[in-house]
């Protein structure tokens, strides 16, 4: 626990770079670590303050990334050696109080009673997870095979065990699509874009798994929009048979057996349709998360209607806040991937530089 | 048995436990690309007798899918084998070869009569 | 199942249910069905919890049935709920306490209508006075008769003499809980529990040291609603929702159904027999069928009333081997004899395993 910033040979630095400033970064996970490396090296002082005591933040809990199955430790590891090389400030198990503006520079109180003096600060706060026991009539954490694609990813560890009641593995598996997005009971109305082809990528890995498994996906829209997501796609029906049906599934029911009762219609057919599974994998949206909404009300920085943080334009300027010298980076300002993360990280150290320049 | 005057009505829902496979699966066996199926409709939209009578190529598939073969025997006859569909399919299913071979096997798995 | 996430659910969906001084308002054709059961619920507030519990002579049916079935328009019935409240005015009371679970979606509906468009309430007020010259206020509570056995299912446990347990094999015995649709899907914050895992019920059984049966179709309706049974053609829907859950509850062999609607338990009951005479089959063991109890009846039970004095000779479906199984005692011919002895009379028709 560090009661001091510590400054690492900050002083010789210093007479390197005439503009070198100090940028405090809230959030140690891939979007304010990238951001804090490319910001180093720029030749400015970097402060990183976490809440956890861990630097990576929801990217140490993943197992797999789409769409090419590459394992989350590839990007944990350069980005954990970045953090242990680089010379930056990294404050954990903090948090900030106050954020006050004194003419050009933010004056920062955390909640270890340091004082920071900060000439620009950028939010990489990142999302939580939607909690799918709001979504009652899916008996998540009632039933005893719901889980969700978090959960999922955990049991792709190697450790992992696939088993349902008795020890067997399931014969028969559901994916649900949109739980906690698009979905005005659950007070999310956006789409969390991510989650169609996390479940494609899980469906795909479960069956590697479970061969002789049959998997069915229940979606409305398959939202395949980024480099390789439809080839995926198809791979997943030409190659490993999974089946999609277009249809949300309207509630599950425990049967005596553990096995799952599931409804949905079949909108293509336009009937309704009911089978018995024996595990269903909800695949939960991102929301922005008491995280961001607290620092978010600390800085005076907006949000829109959704949670996430507002930007001053959706073109130009996604990196902005809507107030003058704080910055955003990474999915606190919208459901994003790790690809889209680390560019909009990288984005934004690149205009916190260029802000300093221009405006001190 | 004593007649209420109304009776038990039968459920509509697609039970897909009760769902009897083997059509489908020999035809997925003989013609692996019908598996990408999207149901995205290009080939009905543009089918000869679809736009004259009520044979709905789309929802033939989905039969299949579903295990419908009942129904399936007698929409079936009508399709002309012009092969307009498989020019729109987006994912190149060799559509002309799925109706035959659902022709072919449906005898095969005709469902007994109840 | 897991039932620490039940009761998370539960928790989210508490409401208020008022502590004393009720003003009732009857169920117009639950006393048909089940004659004994409001007679039940008054004997339990009054002798046994000592409560203050008024029901005005004049107070009238809401006309629900009539209201969902599109015969009587959504002014008419709103009058008539605005006089039940100047009943409920007059006698200086503030807490209602509603027997039928269609009235108590009909005021719960009629309440947030009200306090949506006022302009609607004061038109309401309009009409009342120039109609019977009666003024009212909106009570401060409304609470379903079942939240109030709910509310005080712990006393009544303390002080039952029976208890939901199969006295032959010593284990809790295995109730199916059937809430009425309009207590809960209409406006889930307005039931114990909410909609997806009703708690008014179960929290009852458990008090009483049954057991919840959870089954697939748990939520499903029964069929009950107003115009698919008014008009015989149209029964069809009614029986085979009522069978569809029959069917999903066999497996768990369930010792009895409850059920809070005045509705909901004449159907599990009635229908029991209508598919034993259409297709010979039944849901209990030996032939018989699953015992369905209101929860004034499965109150009274436990607090060792006459299981004659409730009426529950009236069932269709034997209620007998429940009351084995919990040894409650009764005498079977005494059934159909008044307390001076002399015969009412014997049905014609005897249902599911009488």
């Amino acid at each position: 626990m560090h009661n001091h910033v510590e400054m690492h040979g900050h002083a010789s630095l210093q007479k390197k770079n005439l503009y070198m400033k100090h940028i405090v970064i809230i959030g140690s996970g891939i979007a304010g670590i990238e951001t804090a490396s490319a910001l180093t090296d720029a030749g400015h002082w970097v402060t990183v303050i976490e809440k956890e005591v861990h630097v990576g933040g929801k990217l140490n809990n993943w197992t797999y990334l789409f769409p090419d199955f590459t394992p989350a430790e590839e990007i944990t590891k350069p980005l954990f050696s970045k953090f242990r090389e680089k010379d930056f400030s990294f404050l954990p198990n903090t948090e900030i109080k106050t954020v006050i503006r004194n003419n050009n520079k933010f004056s920062i109180e955390t909640s270890g009673n340091q004082q920071l003096e900060a000439d620009a600060i950028v939010l990489a706060t990142g999302y939580e997870l939607f909690d799918a026991r709001r979504k009652e009539e899916y008996g998540y954490k009632i039933y005893d095979h719901v889980i969700t694609s978090f959960d999922l990813e955990q049991l792709f560890k190697p450790e992992g065990k696939l088993t349902v009641a008795f020890g067997k593995h399931p014969k028969r598996i559901a994916f649900v699509h949109c739980v906690g997005s698009r979905d005005e009971k659950s007070g999310n109305h956006y789409c969390s874009k991510v989650c169609c082809i996390t479940g494609v990528k899980q469906a795909i890995e479960l069956k590697k798994r479970i061969p002789e498994a049959e998997i069915f996906c229940f979606y409305i829209d398959l939202r395949m929009y980024d480099k390789h997501f439809e080839e995926l796609y198809r791979q997943a029906q030409e190659k490993y048979d999974i089946q999609f049906i277009r249809g949300r599934l309207s509630e599950a029911s425990e049967n005596i057996d553990k096995s799952l009762l599931i409804k949905a219609e079949d909108t293509l057919s336009g009937r309704p349709l009911k089978m018995n599974v024996d595990m269903l994998v909800l695949l939960v949206g991102m929301e922005a998360g008491e995280g961001t909404t607290t620092v978010a009300r600390t800085c005076g920085v907006s949000c829109e209607e959704s949670g996430f943080l507002k930007t001053q334009d959706s073109f130009l300027k996604s990196n902005f806040s809507d107030q003058e010298g704080i910055f955003l980076a990474g999915s606190c300002f919208a459901p994003m991937s790790v690809h889209d993360t680390i560019l909009h990280a990288r984005s934004a150290a690149q205009e916190v530089n260029d802000w300093l320049k221009n405006n001190n | 048995m004593k007649d209420f005057g109304y009776t038990v009505i039968k459920q509509r829902t697609i039970d897909y436990d009760q769902f009897d496979g083997r059509l489908l699966k020999e035809v997925l066996e003989m013609e692996p690309s019908f598996k990408v199926c999207l149901s995205c409709g290009g080939c009905t939209a543009t089918c000869s007798a679809g736009d004259l009578v009520s044979f709905n190529i789309r929802r033939m598939n989905l039969m299949l899918r579903r295990g419908e073969t009942f129904e399936l025997e007698s929409e079936i006859e009508k399709c002309m084998l012009c092969g307009k569909c498989m020019l729109v399919c987006p994912r190149g299913i060799n559509l002309r070869n799925v109706i035959m071979l659902i022709k072919k096997s449906i005898l095969k798995f005709k469902p007994a009569k109840t | 199942m897991k039932k620490e996430g039940k009761i998370q659910v539960w928790q989210d969906y508490q409401k208020e249910i008022a502590d004393d001084h009720y003003f009732y308002v009857r169920s117009c054709i639950r006393q048909n069905f089940f004659p004994g059961s409001e007679q039940t619920f008054l004997k339990i507030l009054r002798k046994e919890l000592n409560k203050d519990i008024y029901e005005n002579p004049h107070h009238t049916s809401c006309s629900g049935i009539g209201y969902h079935s599109d015969i009587v328009p959504f002014d008419t019935i709103q009058t008539i709920i605005a006089r039940q409240f100047a009943l409920m005015t007059e006698a200086g009371y503030k807490n209602l306490a509603v027997s039928c679970i269609t009235s108590f979606g009909i005021y719960n509906e009629i309440i947030e209508t009200w306090k949506e468009f006022p302009d609607e309430l004061e038109k309401v007020r309009t009409f009342l006075k120039k109609a019977t010259g009666r003024e009212f206020e909106i009570p401060q509570n409304v609470a379903h008769a079942s939240d109030i056995v709910y509310k005080f299912r712990n006393k009544i446990s303390s002080i039952g003499k029976n208890r939901l347990i199969n006295q032959k094999t010593g284990q809790p015995l295995k109730i199916v809980e059937h809430i009425g649709c309009h207590y809960s899907k209409m406006f889930p914050c307005k039931g114990v529990g909410g909609a997806e895992f009703p708690y008014v019920l179960a929290g009852m059984i458990e008090s009483w040291g049954g057991e919840v049966i959870d089954y697939p179709e748990r939520r499903h309706c029964c069929g009950f609603g107003f115009r698919q049974y008014l008009i015989m053609s149209n029964r069809g829907y009614s029986v085979s929702n009522s069978r569809k859950k029959f069917e999903s509850m066999e497996p768990y062999h369930p010792d009895a159904i409850v059920s809070n609607c005045p509705g909901c338990p004449m159907f599990l009951d009635r229908w029991q027999y209508v598919i034993q005479e259409m297709e010979n089959k039944t849901y209990g063991p030996n032939g018989q069928g699953i015992p369905v109890l209101t929860y004034e009846e499965l109150a009274g039970l436990v607090l060792g009333y006459n299981p004659w004095d409730m009426g529950m000779q009236m069932h269709q479906t034997n209620v007998e081997p429940l009351l084995d199984k919990m040894e409650i005692e009764y005498n079977p011919d005494l059934k159909y004899t008044r307390k001076d002895g002399k015969m009412i009379g014997k049905p014609m028709m005897v249902g599911c395993g009488w």
